[in-house]
């Protein structure tokens, strides 16, 4: 018994009535798991709202001991990735593999800049002894609930590093299946899926950015 | 296929330049002029915009199914829920 290859760029999927169909249920799926994402950062948000309110001084004392311009300048490293990476699902809509994998690969190359930021953001609190565990905490805090706002402030951008992470191996996948030519007018669900998750990711940094570093 | 909403590179060029303007307008605000317990609301506000644009136009949900937008419009109504009552906790308990 032999199996039929379906070319993806032009048929569907045996179990999808057209590409159309086909597209447009990927897409809605993306579309169910980006509102998780909203609701799981969603509860961090709300944590980091009901501490500020109670602990205000805490909250002011730690946004002031982060380097703002360090965070600036992040938000814009990741503005002009979603910018390339909307251009790489343009070029891929287009039916351009090529010109698609070189806006995949400008934006790989800012994920990896937003983390070299980051790693140096990560080393400076940790050096100054305001890492929030056993043995690593040394800093002589002027109110008493600052290291809350260093909880907050770890596992709200560890978790959108982690992000940035899952989104950087997405995209080596993306590349390898454009410098295939893999995707084609009519198919190319994969790209704008990688494209949504990576726009979401830049949402949520577009409220983690004022909220942590500016307030 | 009928529905490719194909988005023209200067309308992207566009919408990134004014996410980059209202970066910097979010920065100028919050630092430099003070407006007391206002600060947050407005840079929240800015934000929303900002999410607004990345949601409607690289996300391409301006021509998308109405399904997709009432999807990721609910998650947001959930977190405000979530929010909000959390926070009104710290009003009315006592």
């Amino acid at each position: 018994m032999s199996t039929v290859k379906v070319d993806r760029r032009v048929d569907h999927s045996h179990h999808f009535e057209s590409m159309q169909q086909e597209h447009e249920s990927g897409k809605q799926g993306t579309w169910l798991f980006m509102a998780t994402e909203v609701m799981m950062f969603g509860a961090l948000f709300t944590a980091y709202f009901l501490y500020r309110g109670k602990y205000f001084e805490s909250w002011v004392e730690g946004g002031a001991l982060l380097d703002w311009k360090l965070g600036a300048l992040n938000t814009v490293v990741l503005l002009f990735s979603s910018f390339t990476m909307a251009l790489a699902v343009r070029e891929t809509q287009l039916g351009h593999n090529r010109k698609a994998l070189k806006y995949v690969i400008f934006t790989t190359v800012c994920a990896f800049a937003f983390l070299v930021v980051k790693y140096f953001e990560y080393t400076g609190k940790i050096h100054h002894g305001l890492f929030p565990s056993e043995g690593m905490w040394s800093y002589d805090a002027q109110t008493p609930q600052l290291r809350l706002f260093m909880v907050v402030y770890f596992i709200m951008t560890g978790l959108h590093g982690i992000h940035i992470l899952i989104g950087i191996a997405l995209m080596f996948w993306l590349m390898k299946r454009l410098k295939n030519e893999e995707f084609s007018k009519d198919y190319y669900t994969a790209v704008e899926g990688v494209g949504l998750y990576w726009h979401i990711v830049d949402l949520i940094w577009i409220y983690l950015f004022p909220l942590m570093y500016l307030m | 296929m009928s529905h490719n909403h194909i988005m023209p590179f200067k309308t992207n060029l566009t919408v990134f330049l004014s996410l980059v303007s209202l970066t910097a307008l979010t920065v100028y605000t919050a630092k430099f002029v003070d407006l007391g317990s206002f600060n947050i609301i407005l840079a929240m506000m800015i934000a929303s915009v900002k999410a607004s644009l990345v949601l409607g136009w690289f996300m391409h949900l301006k021509g998308d199914s109405n399904m997709n937008k009432v999807i990721i419009f609910s998650s947001f109504c959930f977190v405000a829920l979530l929010a909000g009552i959390c926070y009104s906790d710290l009003f009315f308990r006592y």
